[in-house]
């Protein structure tokens, strides 16, 4: 890319300082304006810039929103996968990790016995719903992905469970 | 000789060849579930139809014979349509199970319907239920729903291991695969019915949910189990070590050649790849001290290596230092084995021939009793007219000491027995050993260097037949591992030797240089099947 010739003016670099901090106090004012007419009742339609106090405070969603995943049940409430890879296949981040395990039922075959998805790694794109050839996998709209260890044991009020970074089958069914 | 035109192209062949093998030779893919150039001709699928000019009906490929100027075509409309036919036919009780299952990415099922299928279902009735993942040997699980009742693992016990352990029973749509009364599909080669089945009614009990195959790199190399050679490809999970609990090579296949094992392998190779990722694998280079081992670092071990020997070739001179290779071992590393210490260092007490007390079986078909599969370069490369004998060192009764003895990767307890190996290696000061895993040889020995699996480097191995063969480096060697050759190197560097070779390649075309059985070859024309050493004894007679 090739970058514009910089003027003098610019090249003094002392008179650009000035020109950036007028900008950010030209904003800071004309927020605390607003916010102080709203206040005060003189001016309802314009709104001052807003900072969310996160995670205590939360930006509403939409309930199209699709985030945190979700392993669907069979009727007995073992998970519908099959330990197939396909969504692991398909990961751009390769941040799933599966391994396959003998089913009791010859018609079923194939569980899995680990699945966990590095929800650290992980994306959101979706590819592991597209990919899932027995609708297995779902994206849900919870969006409360947090933790402020990576170690924490899974907490039963937040039903987040990471356990070293990673939300395991059961963390993720208690969701559902 | 008559000449024929596929597809545009024209080819002459022999009298008596079926107009698949042509098409094979012209690389025009027909498709195929039961022939197999292997076995014999069922022509039970009618996959491979092929429109003949002057014929009206479409004629199977793999059982009509050509003829002077048959004109065949493989990809017209009449032929895609009745392709694409029969494999509605064959799916119309497949369960569609791809996703657990292990043929999945190398199913012909899968392949044929993405090329010439393609259609939507018609089929309204319920599939019929069979039995599944039914077990009918140690290595074969039998899937009869998936089965397209082909013939192919029924043609292969019959004619090939003549083991006859399995067949078609019932009629019609009942048909199904199943084993004879009281057997059990245990022959040694019952690995190649998992292989040739096209579809996934056979698969390996011992693969079974560990790694999708899409996961896999293959890499071709030589199987180390016997003295036979066969060729086969190392299917090694490198990117996802989640699977098939961590181990790097997850199954062995054999690799076409038509010198050595054309399509087979045996049992015993197949499976015999579990200890490159056994825990047993000595990753780190150990040092015994007060009767317990240290871990050392490699540069620290092959210091202390180049010291124990300095001293003992100072002490007592060359007679006091004994040298057993191993016939595991590459020609490469053998070569350099033999000119560090017998050409620079002057020995003479250098053999790999130990008297093997519990000695192995070999079979009537590829499995040698010989396990080793380089016995043939290891007699080239290592022994010579002066006729040194391990055998004798071993019997011997005097009490005379020996300072240093370097012993690569043979179990000696194994091959002796404990009593004998114990006596023997009580007569030396200070032994080093190089090896890949851990036995009770390496545990009464002072110093262990790692080495690398066959997996893990590249050479070549000369089998009995004197065929070099070449084998490529699949996985990186484990830990502070290297190839036996670089180990060498390492320690005639440490005695002030110049040794800086940077492959094996490099080795070889030294090796062609110097060894009366390996001249006029050169590593570059080893390629996928091979190359014949000289045979000295046929030379002097001539």
């Amino acid at each position: 890319m090739n970058s514009r010739e910089l003027t003098f003016t610019e090249r003094l670099y002392i008179i650009e300082v000035f020109k950036g901090l007028w900008l950010t106090s030209r904003h800071f004012f004309s927020n605390m304006k607003r916010h102080l007419a709203r206040q005060l009742g003189l001016n309802r339609v314009e709104r001052g810039a807003v900072t969310f106090q996160y995670p205590e405070e939360r930006r509403p969603f939409s309930h199209r929103y699709r985030s945190r995943h979700r392993l669907t049940k069979r009727e007995d409430g073992s998970p519908r996968c099959v330990a197939c890879m396909m969504c692991e296949t398909a990961c751009p981040a390769h941040c799933i990790y599966i391994v396959a395990g003998e089913h009791p039922d010859p018609h079923i075959e194939k569980f899995p016995i680990r699945f966990d998805i590095d929800l650290g790694v992980c994306v959101f794109c979706g590819f592991c719903v597209e990919a899932c050839p027995e609708d297995a996998i779902r994206k849900t709209s919870c969006s409360k992905i947090l933790a402020y260890q990576s170690t924490n044991s899974p907490s039963s009020s937040s039903a987040i469970s990471l356990n070293k970074g990673r939300a395991n089958v059961d963390g993720i069914l208690i969701l559902s | 000789m008559p000449t024929l035109t596929i597809n545009q192209k024209s080819i002459t062949v022999p009298d008596g060849t079926t107009i698949i093998q042509a098409a094979d030779k012209l690389d025009i893919e027909i498709p195929r579930y039961c022939y197999h150039p292997g076995l014999s001709i069922a022509g039970s699928c009618r996959m491979c139809l092929v429109e003949v000019e002057r014929i009206p009906k479409l004629q199977p490929a793999c059982n009509t014979r050509v003829s002077e100027g048959m004109v065949v075509h493989t990809n017209t409309e009449k032929v895609k349509e009745a392709v694409s036919g029969v494999l509605e036919f064959l799916l119309i009780n497949h369960p569609l199970d791809c996703p657990v299952c292990d043929q999945a990415g190398e199913c012909y099922l899968q392949e044929y319907y993405m090329k010439f299928g393609l259609y939507e279902s018609r089929m309204d009735e319920n599939k019929i239920k069979r039995h599944k993942a039914e077990v009918i040997g140690p290595h074969v699980i039998l899937d009869t729903e998936r089965c397209i009742l082909c013939s192919r693992c029924v043609r292969f016990v019959n004619e090939v291991s003549h083991s006859h352990e399995i067949g078609i029973f019932n009629r019609g749509s009942q048909s199904e695969i199943g084993l004879l009364p009281g057997k059990v599909l245990d022959n040694n080669y019952s690995g190649n019915v998992v292989d040739i089945c096209p579809v996934g009614a056979l698969t390996d009990r011992g693969f079974r949910f560990q790694c999708r195959v899409w996961y896999l790199s293959e890499t071709n190399s030589i199987c180390p189990g016997c003295s036979r050679g066969c060729n086969i490809s190392i299917h090694s999970n490198r990117q996802r070590p989640h699977h098939a609990e961590g181990r790097r090579v997850v199954r062995l296949k054999p690799r076409f050649n038509a010198e050595v094992n054309h399509w087979w392998i045996c049992d015993e190779g197949r499976y015999g790849y579990k200890f490159i990722d056994d825990p047993s694998r000595i990753s780190l280079a150990r040092v015994k001290e007060k009767g317990e081992f240290l871990v050392l670092t490699l540069d620290q071990a092959i210091g202390r290596a180049g010291q124990k020997l300095k001293e003992a070739l100072e002490r007592a001179g060359r007679d006091s230092v004994v040298v057993i290779a191993s016939p595991q071992l590459a020609n490469e590393d053998l070569f350099v084995i033999r000119k560090f210490w017998g050409e620079d260092l002057g020995l003479s007490q250098i053999d790999f021939r130990i008297p093997n007390q519990n000695p192995a079986r070999g079979d009537d078909f590829l499995l040698r009793a010989d396990r080793n599969p380089n016995t043939r370069g290891a007699e080239a490369i290592l022994l010579d007219e002066n006729g040194f004998d391990l055998t004798q060192l071993l019997r011997r009764e005097d009490s005379r000491k020996f300072q240093l003895l370097c012993l690569f990767g043979q179990d000696l307890t194994k091959k002796l027995g404990v009593p004998w190996a114990e006596k023997f290696l009580q007569q030396f000061e200070y032994v080093i050993y190089v090896g890949s895993n851990e036995n009770e040889t390496s545990a009464l020995s002072h110093l262990i260097l790692p080495s690398a699996t066959y997996a893990e480097t590249e050479g070549t191995f000369t089998n009995f037949e004197g065929r070099v063969q070449k084998i490529d480096q699949a996985v990186e060697p484990l830990g502070d591992s290297l190839p036996t050759w670089e180990t060498v190197s390492k320690l005639a560097r440490a005695l002030g030797y110049g040794y800086d070779y940077d492959n094996a390649e490099e080795i070889f075309g030294e090796l062609a240089e110097r060894v009366v059985e390996f001249q006029n070859l050169a590593y570059e024309k080893i390629g996928d099947s091979g190359v014949e050493i000289t045979d000295v004894s046929k030379m002097q007679v001539k």
